[in-house]
């Protein structure tokens, strides 16, 4: 329900607009400071979702753009977690779309210029909306690393893309997951715009054995935190309302 | 010293150039995933209200297009309310609210078939003027990008707005405000650097 304002995002946890090391921020970036607005119904308010949108095997990467009968190459992995609000409780009817390269690091797209090889099993898109407890769980293929034009020499980690909608407009949200143990993470500018470690590891997935299906696919997991809503405690009413 | 049980929000992260891959398949070609690409159709033959297109061009700091950016609004129906879960009631079932495009690859220029808007009002009761939230997010942008589309034929009660009356640099109201180019049509370019630099908020 959008009956409460949501908690002031604390943009010390956020890239700044500007940051240096990224060079697309430094002309992408608003010069001049965001104006700060208490939410009205404008920002309280969101698009809501129904699970009957999404077909079955959108939350399947493995299976969503591969031939009849054929797989994409890769290792296989569910990634699985929760998306929670700032107040610990778990977030229903979640929107969460998914977007990421090929095992080789290739993505499917016009403007790609990397020279490993499309898989002609793999869209690289899914979806997938949280549960009343605010769990989900996708399967894929383990994205690799790709090199991308930043500084001469910069790659990007394995990592999924994340865009989230929860309840109210004001928590949309696109965040990228990485994997626990890549030593790649903690050279990558664009990881590197995020002020501190914590942070980062918060975007770190987890590898974890009690979800991994024997013979099967190995399992990550990655818990996602909106904006919590404010609950009402003592109510400033205007006069005559 | 005892600890308070909230969560930190996760942090954002650039949607890169690729956004269209996982936000819009079919306009970039992966085709056979999804029938439809989420946010692409916002009203039917029966939505209510006047009918308006709305458009416009994210400009980087060096007043170039953005051509893979990707945006999206959010407002509510003729009558004022939100789709979805607006505690005041129902909106009208043949309006989503909800739109999403990619800009033109050549252009990128972005175009909605949408709605106007009707009034909702502040959380003191006092009427907001009509307006659209706009998002915008793309490579080099951190953290995706909130504005405000309000409409140029609306001066009257623009002025009354509390939103943009709390406004400290008056002059800078103008780049919250659509360009009327046609019976219905309407355009709103953003800027992110320079004189004529668009708001953005922080809420
Ligand atoms: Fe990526």
């Amino acid at each position: 329900m959008s009956d409460g304002s949501f908690f002031q995002r604390d943009r010390g946890r956020h890239p700044p607009a500007y940051s240096a090391g990224y060079k697309s921020s430094i002309l992408r970036s608003p010069t001049r400071a965001p104006i700060s607005m208490d939410n009205t119904l404008s920002e309280m308010t969101g698009p809501v979702f129904g699970h009957h949108q999404l077909g079955p095997l959108d939350s399947d990467l493995i299976l969503n753009f591969a031939k009849p009968g054929e797989m994409p190459v890769g290792q296989r992995i569910i990634v699985h977690g929760r998306v929670l609000d700032g107040n610990g409780r778990g977030v229903p009817d979640a929107l969460l779309e998914v977007w990421q390269a090929n095992a080789g690091g290739r993505y499917r797209h016009a403007r790609e210029t990397y020279l490993a090889a499309l898989d002609p099993n793999f869209g690289g898109c899914g979806r997938v909306m949280t549960g009343e407890d605010g769990s989900y769980a996708i399967r894929t293929i383990k994205p690799g690393a790709y090199p991308w034009p930043n500084g001469p020499n910069d790659w990007r980690p394995a990592h999924i893309h994340f865009s989230v909608f929860g309840s109210g407009f004001a928590q949309r949200l696109i965040t990228q997951m990485y994997f626990e143990g890549d030593p790649m993470i903690a050279l990558c500018p664009i990881v590197r715009t995020i002020p501190t470690q914590e942070a980062i590891d918060s975007l770190t997935a987890l590898y974890d054995p009690q979800a991994t299906v024997p013979m099967d696919a190995r399992a990550y997991r990655f818990d996602i935190v909106l904006r919590g809503r404010r609950s009402t405690l003592f109510e400033n009413r205007m006069e005559g309302n | 010293m005892q600890r308070l049980p909230y969560l930190k929000e996760s942090p954002s992260q650039t949607a890169g150039p690729y956004v269209h891959i996982g936000c819009t398949p079919n306009f970039c070609g992966i085709n056979g995933v999804y029938d439809e690409d989420p946010g692409a159709r916002m009203v039917d033959e029966r939505t209510q209200g006047a009918r308006i297109t709305l458009s416009g061009v994210v400009y980087d700091g060096m007043d170039a297009p953005m051509k893979d950016v990707m945006v999206e609004i959010w407002q509510a129906d003729a009558a004022g309310i939100y789709p979805g879960n607006d505690p005041r009631g129902n909106a009208d079932p043949h309006f989503t609210g909800w739109g999403r495009k990619a800009g033109d690859y050549a252009t990128g220029e972005w175009v909605f078939e949408t709605i106007k808007p009707g009034r909702v009002p502040f959380k003191d009761g006092r009427m907001m003027a009509p307006h659209i939230t706009l998002w915008i997010v793309a490579r080099g942008i951190n953290t995706g990008l909130h504005t405000r589309i309000y409409f140029p034929d609306e001066d009257a009660v623009n002025a009354e707005d509390p939103v943009l009356m709390r406004l400290e640099h008056k002059s800078r109201i103008p780049t919250l405000i659509a360009e009327k180019t046609g019976p219905g049509a309407y355009r709103f370019d953003v800027r992110l650097h320079g004189e004529r630099e668009t708001i953005f908020f922080d809420i």
